[in-house]
């Protein structure tokens, strides 16, 4: 964990339990309704098009490419204010769902970056137990 | 599905006969929110001279309605506390029209107050809610943030340029209506083009300006059968169309980063009014950020996709142009506790009324109240009419 680690972290609950333990083991793990046959987000039980329990796991490729990102200049919590300019983003995953996140390892100027350009995942340990996955160039 | 039959015969059976703010906005660090609450809903009850004892439904959001009514010895036999964010005092107004029309209560109270400006403490979230755990860990807090990633996904889809130069306008515009609101936050303040350009950035593609007023202040509207309007002080604003709903709550859950629900509150509201975008003198739109405005306009039918900017372009919205807009100042420029949706039914009404000085429209004779919250999650639409 970084020392001082100040910004939001996600708390697993009991139906994302297994999504932070993939995260922490470096997987991108996906809910799939096995009914729809489709993967969707956020990770939950019950398939959010059909209603039924009949989902497992998945492990995402990890490739993806931005739907749309912006560049934050005010930091929105005092945790991220070393971190500005940032990068928030929505990601879209090649098993189709999209996905917050950040972009990182690249620099924060809207010509350097594109919507639609590819990006893959990459995880950043903030704690012992979690894991955040974000997105950089491919 | 609605069941526009039924709606159809719900249009003017209720008005609107009272609006008022709370006693001052903008800055009141000595006041807190129920307080607010209460200066507004006092002073909305007394424009339409109607007794608090009278009030047999309240309805607010943010707090429980029993906190509101208590701190104003309202009690209530009709409560309702939807909280769907800055859009639930306008849908409030479609419950209130039912719950008169079923015979639950026949004087209905809506209250609104924040001290968005003096408190600025956010509450703590709620971890097992989505945006705790894929949201806020990222960055994506509060509303610019979560809007300026719509607003770039529309400029990518429409243009950069020209939707820049759209958001410049509404920007401009809206505080050239603030000018001639000496309530407005930046009665004071004018602003250029090249101020808005120069600006600073708060979240790329987001200035300064394109974002709202974090303020103080409540605002609150009294509701009660046609019948019974025609006895209170002002008469009756007429509420012929209202309606609601919502589409997501995170913002990576929005279906299309481009398209509100108003694509379905619009329409509906108007059919049940049975008009059409042509016969509205007056739009009052929540206008969070310049892109919302965009966004709600296409949404709502006015314009097709992607064609605000061409819509707004020219200072079509501005106070002599043909499609006045948000003349109160908005959200952007008038004020904006947090929950801004009660003050463009506040506005609406009192253009119709024709209580707005030397901002008052000619012929203001039809109006859209539109409210917007959430992160572009929920929204409110009605049709008032000057009977």
């Amino acid at each position: 964990m970084a020392d001082g680690y100040n910004k939001p972290i996600p708390i697993p609950q009991p139906e994302s339990d297994n999504y932070w333990e993939g995260a922490k083991a470096g997987e991108l793990r996906l809910r799939k309704c096995d009914d729809c046959n489709q993967a969707y987000f956020y990770p939950r039980n019950i398939c959010p098009d059909c209603g039924n329990n009949n989902t497992s796991w998945i492990v995402a490729s990890g490739n993806a490419k931005i739907h749309t990102f912006a560049i934050v200049h005010r930091p929105p919590h005092p945790g991220f204010m070393d971190d500005i300019p940032y990068v928030p983003a929505i990601v879209e995953l090649e098993e189709g769902p999209r996905m917050a996140t950040q972009i990182v390892n690249v620099e924060a100027d809207p010509s350097k970056i594109s919507i639609d350009m590819a990006v893959k995942v990459v995880f950043e340990s903030i704690t012992d137990e979690i894991s955040l996955p974000k997105f950089e160039p491919a | 599905m609605p069941v526009m039959d039924k709606l159809k015969n719900l249009s003017g059976t209720a008005a609107i006969v009272g609006v008022a703010e709370s006693d001052k906005i903008g800055r009141t660090p000595d006041k807190g929110p129920l307080e607010l609450h209460a200066e507004a809903g006092r002073n909305a009850l007394a424009d339409a001279g109607i007794d608090k004892s009278e009030v047999d439904g309240v309805f607010t959001a943010g707090y429980s309605t029993y906190d509101v009514a208590e701190y104003m010895g309202i009690t209530p036999h009709f409560t309702d506390s939807t909280s769907v964010g800055g859009s639930s005092f306008v849908i409030h107004i479609a419950h209130a029209i039912a719950a008169i029309q079923a015979g639950y209560c026949e004087v209905a109270l809506i209250t609104h107050g924040q001290t968005g400006r003096s408190d600025r403490a956010r509450a703590g979230a709620n971890p097992g809610l989505p945006s705790a755990q894929y949201e806020s860990p990222y960055g994506i807090i509060g509303p610019p943030v979560a809007y300026s990633l719509a607003a770039n996904r529309y400029m990518h889809q429409y243009g950069e340029d020209r939707t820049r130069e759209a958001m410049a306008n509404i920007a401009v515009s809206t505080r050239k209506w603030a000018n001639m609101n000496e309530k407005a936050f930046f009665y004071d303040t004018p602003m250029t083009f090249d101020e808005y350009h120069d600006s600073r950035w708060i979240s790329w593609p987001f200035h300064l300006p394109d974002c709202c007023l974090v303020t103080d202040a409540g605002a609150a509207i009294v509701i009660t059968s046609a019948e019974r309007a025609k006895s209170t002080k002002k008469g009756g604003v007429s509420i012929l169309g209202a309606a609601e709903g919502h589409d997501h709550a995170v913002l990576h859950q929005m279906p299309d980063l481009t398209r509100t629900w108003g694509r379905h509150s619009g329409p509906q509201a108007l059919e049940m009014a049975g008009l059409t975008h042509d016969d509205l003198d007056l739009a009052m739109i929540y206008d969070s950020f310049t892109y919302t405005v965009l966004a709600t306009l296409e949404s709502l039918g006015f314009c097709g996709p992607g064609e605000s900017p061409d819509f707004v372009a020219d200072q079509r919205t501005a106070p002599g142009g043909d499609f006045p807009l948000n003349t109160n100042g908005g959200g952007l420029s008038y004020t904006h506790p947090g929950m801004y949706g009660i003050f463009t039914v506040v506005e609406a009404v009192r253009q119709l009324r024709g209580e707005t000085g030397k901002r008052q429209l000619d012929d203001c004779n039809l109006a859209m109240a539109h409210g917007t919250g959430g992160l572009l999650s929920s929204t409110g639409t009605v049709i008032l009419g000057r009977d």
